[in-house]
């Protein structure tokens, strides 16, 4: 379970993120809307750590990730929006190397490696070096590097973007497959119709605020708009850029 | 800890596959500064080696003017081919390469050598041309000693002591050692050793801070449960091992030049053997954490590959601030210069290769700065980690 509790961040003058506060559960996969630069980056840089809070707090499974930095972050597989790769390490040794980091190895390293390995169908090209890959390739690389230390819960930082329509769906049923073991999604877009093909849950964000925050069949019901796209532009209101 | 070990394995497998890091590293850093410094050495000391063993050549218009000076050229054993030019035409000869150097000797030079006035004779060189200008001052050297006979022979004719006209003796004493004049030579060898040093890490430094960021991967290694401080610690460990096998390749590589380099033949000796190399080596050793550390966080500060390598060039120029100091001011081994980090490896590097005594006291000292100033910039490049600007 991932919490944020009225977080708050300012760069400069730009005030990035104000009082934001959601819950995504376990077992359902919550999608994060909002326009370019609405701020979905900072709240979720902010989740896993990487970004300290003006104020407010984020806690992984009621662990505060700023006081238990590390124990937190055992819990939390991240898919950052920059998700690249070694290119002079193969798919295996990529995976090998946050797995390692994250205090796994040996056996239970090898055994982990080959479990995802099936799981995305990685085995055509695990022991290739990364230079080449596809797209496809890389961000099943990045997501197995996510998942190398078995977390309860997982960020993902628009990870549709680039994806052709194919790899698009294989990732979609990758993230129903966590829902399905019962494990915390979270993953922020720009998509309207991906959100609302996915997620169980939407958290709304525009200019740094939640606009919303509830189950995608209560947003369409409270609006008493005829389609969910028109439901959610009546949430967003003025904030463009939502496709 | 446990995380720096991984980190430091990581780079230094992913680079060892890395062409342009291997290339850097491993061939152009430690190699480049021994062959360069063999060629030139070598090509300069065979050059004054077989001038002065080498016959002089002269062209010699109106030999018949002059028989007497001309038998005293063939007796020193001038090579001497005659020709019959006027001067503008041995201007164009010497101008155009067709001749080194021209000694003129006028149809007036018979009448006034015989009235014992000064009998005129030209010489044509160019002394732009570093040869022929060599050539003229020899063949100046040999007619000076002509006309210092016949005037002797003039003096006694008249009953004059000829030592009259010798009121100062010149005698040239030279205390340099053979090692010492060699040292003339290899004093910017050690700029070579130290750029050999920061070659070897160069692109680690940048792979796994500007690459990082570059490729995209950084975010991703900034979200796992390891302190920053340890992913720090492993690039820099990993940079520092690539230096050190730069330092061995090259100083390895200056030994082998130095066996094949003709220094006895100008009176030198290099004292770089396998065990003076082992010496530098360890001299060069604090040098290495010190030059990854600066490399590192330089390197932090860049957004990409590009900017990463603009600055991280001007960095390979620093060591050689101060050894031109050294070498402007002629600084020779002193403590208190110790604590400067690369003019100390300079100074106790050549008072190595010239034999002189080192004292211990001074290696420490140097070993000590540089280890200083290594860790200082470690620090500051762990606390630049850990801020939230390093995302970018």
């Amino acid at each position: 379970m991932i919490e944020a509790a009225h977080l708050s961040k300012r760069f400069g003058a730009i005030e990035a993120v104000r009082d934001v506060s959601f819950v995504a559960r376990d077992g359902e996969i919550t999608g994060m809307l909002g326009a370019n630069g609405a701020g979905k980056s900072t709240c979720l840089r902010m989740l896993y750590g990487v970004l300290t809070p003006d104020s407010g707090r984020a806690c992984i499974d009621g662990i505060d990730i700023r006081g238990e930095t590390s124990k937190a972050r055992a819990h939390l597989g991240v898919l950052p929006h920059a998700a690249g790769l070694y290119g002079n390490l193969t798919a295996r040794e990529n995976i090998h190397y946050f797995g390692s980091l994250q205090g796994i190895a040996g056996d239970p390293l090898r055994s982990r490696t080959a479990e995802l390995t099936r799981i995305l169908g990685m085995e055509s090209f695990i022991e290739r070096r990364a230079k080449g890959f596809s797209q496809g390739q890389r961000i099943k690389v990045a997501l197995a590097r996510a998942l190398v230390h078995d977390p309860g819960n997982i960020v993902l930082d628009e990870p549709t973007n680039g994806l052709d329509v194919m790899a698009i769906r294989n990732l979609r049923d990758m993230l129903l497959a966590l829902k399905a073991q019962g494990r915390c999604v979270l993953f922020s877009s720009h998509v309207m119709q991906e959100v609302a093909a996915l997620c169980d849950r939407v958290v709304i964000i525009g200019h740094g605020e939640v606009l919303a925050d509830a189950t995608v069949q209560s947003i369409r019901d409270r609006s008493g708009a005829a389609s969910l796209e028109e439901a959610f532009l009546q949430v967003l209101g003025d904030t463009a850029g939502v496709s | 800890m446990r995380a720096l070990f991984i980190v430091f394995r990581k780079e230094f497998l992913e680079n060892l596959r890395d062409r342009r890091t291997l290339l850097s590293a491993l061939l152009l850093g430690p190699l480049f500064g021994p062959l360069l410094f063999g060629l030139m050495v070598s090509r300069m000391l065979n050059q004054s080696v077989v001038e002065s063993d080498e016959p002089l050549r002269l062209t010699i218009s109106g030999a018949e003017n002059a028989p007497g000076l001309t038998r005293y050229l063939e007796a020193r054993g001038v090579k001497l081919s005659k020709a019959n030019l006027s001067e503008n035409e041995a201007r164009a000869a010497v101008r155009g390469g067709s001749a080194h150097v021209v000694l003129i000797i006028p149809k007036e030079y018979g009448p006034r050598f015989t009235a014992a006035a000064p009998a005129p004779v030209l010489l044509v060189a160019d002394s732009a041309d570093s040869q022929t200008r060599k050539s003229a001052d020899r063949a100046r050297v040999i007619l000076g000693g002509y006309a210092n006979g016949i005037a002797q022979l003039r003096l006694q004719a008249r009953g004059v002591n000829p030592l009259l006209a010798v009121p100062v003796a010149v005698n040239d004493v030279d205390v340099a050692t053979p090692t010492g004049r060699a040292v003339v030579v290899l004093g910017f060898m050690t700029y070579f050793v130290l750029f050999a040093v920061l070659m070897g890490g160069l692109y680690l430094a940048i792979d796994s801070t500007a690459g990082e960021r570059e490729r995209g991967s950084l975010e991703a290694l900034l979200s796992l449960p390891a302190a920053r401080s340890s992913l720090v610690g492993g690039k820099i460990l990993a940079t520092c091992a690539y230096m050190c096998i730069s330092l061995a390749l090259s100083l390895t590589a200056f030994v082998c030049v130095f066996r094949f380099v003709p220094l006895e033949k100008l009176g030198m000796s290099a004292n770089l053997n396998a065990r003076t190399a082992l010496i530098f080596f360890a001299v060069c050793l604090p040098f290495v954490p010190l030059g990854a550390a600066l490399m590192t966080f330089v390197a932090s500060f860049t957004r990409s590959y590009r900017e990463a390598q603009t600055y991280l060039t001007a960095v390979l120029l620093v060591p050689t601030l101060p050894i031109a100091f050294a070498s402007i001011y002629s600084l020779k081994t002193k403590s208190s210069l110790m604590f400067i980090p690369s003019l100390s490896h300079h100074l106790l590097m050549t008072s190595v290769l010239k034999d002189e005594a080192v004292a211990p006291l001074d290696v420490w000292v140097s070993a000590a700065a540089s280890l200083a100033v290594a860790l200082v910039l470690m620090v500051l490049t762990a606390r630049h980690w850990r801020r939230e600007t390093m995302l970018g």
